[in-house]
């Protein structure tokens, strides 16, 4: 119950400070934090009663589940569950709701109410995709989030937000259909197979075969991922959407939205598919790779501070899709590692933007310079979040890329050599950042610049807080959520040895090739 | 008790940069000098307890936590402590507090004073991690903070108002270059992981002879990606070019960087996995290459530099070459023992470098100083025990022992050969003419700059501290034809193995070391020749055929340039192409195209009748052709 709890609050918040925000302009922005700050705390109550993780292992990992009637006639319900991985990004969700928040607590000029609303049914949309269980589900929450971001984008955000708000709807809705065709795939073949016909998760898992079938199965999911995330070549939305957008627009999209992507590919694309994403994988880790050099070639070009950032973004995202197709215990951990590091850290860069935006109405770097004189403190945490995105050790990403890199090591050594060239010109780009900004020659302009308020020493603060905690004790989110990673590894197992499956697509030799690789890399 | 030792420092960091700009600045260097002091003591009063009970193969170790655990894989945040680490936790805390008193003088009237000694503190905390680490991955986190550090103090004057712009590249520069070293190493790191599922050093170097054969793929591999990280921080070829531009931060940083911290973390990590090189003898030997050639090239281009802090610069760097040298041919113990010698005399020559330029207005030019042995006489004192220590005058001076040792190992050990003591011979006479030839110019001669500023205590204890160490420290270990004391090494020893001799070597110690020591006087002499009594000829020779020679020389054998050409323009070229992304000017075309389809249509859609019967008889046509066709 406690699962459909947080996404009501989050709903009716939505909704209550709507309907308010006639009254007094004030309310819906108290709402919203309160409604955030109170699901906040339930998740923390789950996380904390289940970090032992002792009995997670015989629930099979699920911490917890419900399941209500839906559309009987479709073989839909509606199914929420949460194991550690949810639980986690769930967690991640109302924090950086939070930081979100309070990062446009001053900033909203017109209609605060429908503003405040958009942004919590798009973190509800958000929350509903990180619990669904019923694909249907799924789909309904993953189509719920675009909605109110096309709403922020195009409402509240700056000069371009016309054509970069459109921009963010055709591609992401394009995705979204080819997810939807691979969806309703699933759903008929497994109804031809057995004559039930479901979208519930766990019976559509090992439905799918391997060929070209089940190749272009996932590639309708694939490509939904692809461009949420995004990755090259479906990044071309991003740079417009990330630095059009309000602050807490780009937050929400940057930091939380691309991370249900790559929640679906390790949710969806791994265990529906295990057969076709292994063969997938060295296609997958070249656009990992791909991505995570073009971006950060990308993003050194920049002039704009946000354009910057979200060039940066999209350079760390290869990451997470590296880790994906490296199939190996340490790979995955560090997704979603990465998942709530890149979350933090780039939500924090895109906070920054916004308070150096609040004070010079500009986001050209060229204009800027010198600002540490009258800022040190926004500075200082300026270095702290810099060096958490070019993964200093210490501060959550380093954990983070280091599990990822490590993991694709052993699966391929060429490409994770590759990748981790990113790690040396991400210097370049933030460095740029930094300096360009806090240091060097002053600023053409003289500016007057505040000294932080309490209520930006909050975010800042709280934010740090998070990431140098999971860069010392990363332990908190990987022991909570390995359960469910054992989970997805059982799944691809089990798939392998289903002699069904041989017969279809691989010969026993080849099997037997895989396996053993698998074995090999599952190792650690 | 071990773990207050990286911890002073951090709670020193932490208070100062969180409460830094609103306590009195009285109680800054209180906190910042005063908990790194604290350190040094404990590191005393344990190191006394632990020489006690130091027998081969003896540590001791205090586990904190497990960082993360994921099936066999869990690096954990845990302290070792053996006569290695003790060796360098003891220099970096003693001649790190001695720099900490130092700069609480030198910064004095800077506005950035709490930010300093934050920064300062945070350094010393990093490096102290990197040294007790007991497995890699914490090592390396010590060994990335480091290279933050580093990066923030070089660039710590940001808002100059001349170089702010110089200052910035040359944090930029030192932290990328570095940068591309730790890179290799993460990379050998992967590969530890691989092959043996941890990456706790003991772990690690018991298990690697029984798996790994002697130059086997793995092993050579592994050692040559370690190496590239440990070349990066030592600012070892081809890495080396960040030091110099490194000279942009206040004085007391350049000390810390070059004697008690970061560019000792390499040698460090080579002799801490000595036993990976000891089964991959061949990159061993690449090693001790990598040390000769960067040592000359170094003292080389010492030679040619006007800056008083550049010349100490690529000094530093011949002087690490000395160490990856002795390592190279297993003389571990050798290196370690001219690593404590090297920490004391650098820290000093930059400490009183930086008094001479504090008192010169922030002039850096030797050629502009002169004459100031009478007015400045603690800092020329020793100031000259320094610089005898670095040009290891005979007998008296520290620096003979240390490195006539590693000089002597590098001809006489099994891994040795003539040609490494030849070059390093032959350096070893460069690095005495460059040395005196800062000191004459700065000391001597006529005075061209007034001294506008009398060093106080704080920066005279330390001075005079590390000018009697410079002295005196080398009698720890002295030659076996010297008497054959040997405490420093056999302390050693029960970490890292003695070196292997040839049974009979070519020559006796005696005559090279009798060789190094004319060379060295002899280097003093034409020193005094060419640059006090009779400067006429170089200064020809300088500015008239010598000047392509000096050139090359003064911008460090124009590596920079290299880079330069062969990977910055390039580089940075092929980020200014393609600016607006041509992933989505095709996605725009896609757009264009739509938008030009819709024109056309729309066009058609005239209202002329002609138009529509015309076009109705076309379609008519050719679809009647398809079926008679077809």
């Amino acid at each position: 119950m406690i699962l459909v709890a947080l996404l009501l609050i989050l709903m009716i918040g939505g909704l209550l400070g709507w309907l308010l925000s006639s009254v007094n302009k004030n309310i819906p922005k108290w709402i919203s934090l309160i409604a955030l700050c109170t699901d906040l705390v339930l998740v923390a109550g789950l996380w904390i009663e289940n970090a032992g993780n002792v009995n997670l292992s015989g629930k099979g990992g699920w911490i917890a589940d419900v399941q209500f009637e839906w559309i009987p006639s479709f073989g839909s319900t509606i199914h929420f569950g949460m194991d550690g991985i949810s639980l986690v990004m769930t967690a991640l969700t109302f924090f950086l709701g939070i930081a979100a928040v309070l990062s446009s607590w001053k900033n909203v000029e017109k209609s605060e109410g429908f503003y405040h609303f958009n942004i919590m049914w798009l973190l509800a949309g958000i929350t509903g995709v990180f619990l669904s269980l019923d694909m249907m589900l799924f789909y309904f929450f993953w189509e719920i989030m675009l909605v109110p971001m096309f709403f922020i984008i195009t409402i509240w955000g700056h000069e371009n937000r016309k054509y970069a708000g459109w921009k963010f709807f055709l591609f992401t809705q394009i995705g979204g259909l080819m997810m939807l065709l691979s969806i309703l795939g699933l759903y008929f073949l497994h109804g031809y197979n057995t004559g039930a016909y479901t979208f519930d998760y766990f019976q559509l898992l090992g439905t799918a075969p391997g060929g070209a079938l089940g190749f272009w199965l996932m590639a309708g999911f694939l490509i939904a991922f692809f461009v949420k995330l995004p990755t090259i070549p479906f990044h071309s939305w991003l740079p417009d959407a990330y630095t059009e957008a309000p602050v807490a627009g780009s937050v929400i999209v940057a930091a939380l939205m691309s991370k249900t992507a790559a929640y679906g590919l390790l949710r969806f694309v791994i265990p529906f598919f295990p057969e076709a994403a292994r063969s997938f994988a060295i296609p997958g880790l070249i656009i990992g790779v791909a991505a995570i050099l073009y971006g950060a070639k990308m993003s050194y070009g920049q002039r704009n501070y946000k354009r910057l950032i979200a060039f940066s973004s999209f350079s760390h995202m290869g990451f997470i899709v590296v880790g994906v197709f490296s199939f190996n215990a340490l790979a995955y951990q560090g997704v979603l590692m990465l998942m709530v590091a890149h979350g933090l850290s780039i939500a924090a860069l895109f906070i920054i933007s916004e308070f150096v935006y609040d004070r010079t109405r500009t986001m050209d770097m060229q204009a800027m310079g010198s600002f540490w004189d009258q800022m040190p403190n926004l500075g200082g945490y300026t270095v702290v979040f810099i060096m958490s995105s070019l993964g200093l050790p210490g501060l959550a990403n380093f954990v983070a890329e280091f599990l990822i890199l490590a993991g694709a090591w052993q699966f391929n050594t060429v490409l994770s050599v590759l990748a981790t060239m990113g790690l040396i010109v991400s210097v370049t780009y933030s460095m740029r950042i930094l300096q360009k900004v806090f240091h060097q020659s002053k600023a053409p302009v003289e500016y007057k610049l505040n000294p932080m308020s309490p209520r930006e020493w909050v975010v800042m603060g709280g934010i740090t807080i998070a990431i140098v905690w999971l860069g010392f004790f990363p332990q908190s989110v990987i022991g909570i959520a390995q359960p469910a990673f054992d989970n997805i590894k059982t799944i691809q197992v089990a798939e392998k040895i289903s002699p069904q499956m041989q017969k279809q697509t691989y010969t026993l030799n080849q099997v037997k090739a895989v396996s053993k690789t698998e074995q090999k890399g599952g190792d650690l | 008790m071990l773990w207050l030792i990286p911890a002073l420092p951090l709670v020193g960091f932490l208070i100062l940069a969180l409460f830094g700009t609103s306590m009195p600045r009285k109680m800054v260097p209180v906190i910042g000098a005063g908990l790194v002091g604290i350190a040094a003591l404990l590191t005393i009063i344990i190191g006394i307890d632990f020489i006690g009970k130091n027998t081969p193969g003896y540590f001791f170790e205090q586990h904190l936590w497990t960082w993360f655990s994921i099936g066999k894989f869990h690096p954990e945040m845990t302290l070792h402590f053996d006569s290695l680490s003790m060796t360098f936790t003891f220099v970096i805390t003693f001649v790190g507090f001695l720099i900490h008193l130092y700069s609480a003088e030198f910064m004095k009237d800077d506005a950035g004073y709490s930010r300093f000694f934050a920064y300062m503190n945070l350094f010393t905390f990093s490096m102290l991690l990197l040294v007790l680490a007991n497995d890699l991955l914490l090592l390396y986190l010590g060994w990335e903070g480091v290279g933050l550090c580093s990066f923030l103090l070089i660039g710590f004057w940001y808002n100059d108002k001349k170089d702010a712009e110089k200052n910035a590249y040359a944090a930029r520069k030192s932290f990328l270059i570095t940068r591309i070293g730790d890179t290799a190493m993460i990379i050998g790191l992967f590969l530890l992981v691989k092959d043996f599922g941890t990456l706790n050093i003991r772990e690690i170097l018991t298990e690697a002879p029984s798996q790994w054969t002697t130059n086997s793929y793995e092993a050579v591999l592994a050692t040559l990606l370690l190496l590239g990280g440990a070349c990066g921080k030592s600012a070892q070829l081809p890495l080396q070019t960040w030091l110099p531009d490194a000279m942009a931060g206040p004085s007391p940083v350049s000390a810390m960087i070059h004697a008690a911290t970061m560019v000792t973390a390499g040698v460090y990590l080579l002799a801490r996995t000595h036993v990976l090189y000891e089964i991959a003898p061949s990159v061993q030997l690449i090693v001790a290459i990598i040390g000769t050639a960067t040592l000359f090239i170094g003292s080389c281009a010492a030679l040619a530099q006007n800056d008083i802090k550049r010349v100490l610069a690529y000094s530093t760097i011949s002087q690490i070459g000395y160490m990856f040298l002795a390592i190279g041919v297993g003389a571990y113990s050798a290196a370690i023992f001219h690593f404590v010698i090297h920490a004391f005399f650098k820290a000093l020559l930059f400490l009183a470098a930086g008094a001479v330029i504090l008192a010169l207005h922030h002039e850096h030019n030797m050629f502009k100083m002169g004459g100031l042995r009478k007015k400045m006489p603690v800092v020329f004192w020793t100031f000259l025990f320094g610089s005898a220590a670095l040009s290891s005058i005979p007998l008296i001076t520290a620096g003979f022992y240390s490195k006539d040792a590693i000089m002597w190992f590098a001809f006489a050990s099994v891994k040795g050969s003539t040609w490494l003591w030849i070059v390093s011979i032959i350096a070893a006479f460069l690095t005495s003419l460059y040395t005196f030839r800062m000191v004459f110019l700065t000391f001597f001669g006529e005075e061209k700059t007034k001294p506008s500023y009398k060093p106080g205590a704080a920066i005279k204890i330390p001075l005079v501290v590390l000018g009697i160490l410079s002295l005196i420290a080398g009698f720890i270990e002295l030659p076996h034809n010297f008497g054959h004391f040997t405490l420093f090494s056999d302390f050693l020893n029960t970490t890292l193995p003695a070196v292997v001799l040839l049974p009979n070597p070519a020559a006796g110690e005696f005559a090279l070391q009798a060789t190094a020591g004319i060379l060295a006087l002899i280097g003093v002499y034409l020193a005094w020749q060419f640059y006090i009594k009779k400067p006429q000829p170089l200064q020809q020779f300088k500015y008239g055929s010598g000047s392509g020679l000096f050139r090359f020389l003064n911008e460090g054998w124009m590596f920079d340039r290299l880079y330069d050409f062969l990977f910055v323009k390039p580089l940075v070229w092929l980020s200014k192409i393609d600016e607006r992304d041509f992933v989505d000017r095709i996605y725009g075309g896609i757009g264009h195209l739509n938008l030009m389809m819709n024109a056309a249509f729309s066009k058609s859609q005239n209202g002329k009748l002609r138009h529509y019967l015309l076009g109705l008889g076309i379609g008519a046509f050719i679809i009647l052709t398809l079926i008679l066709v077809l």
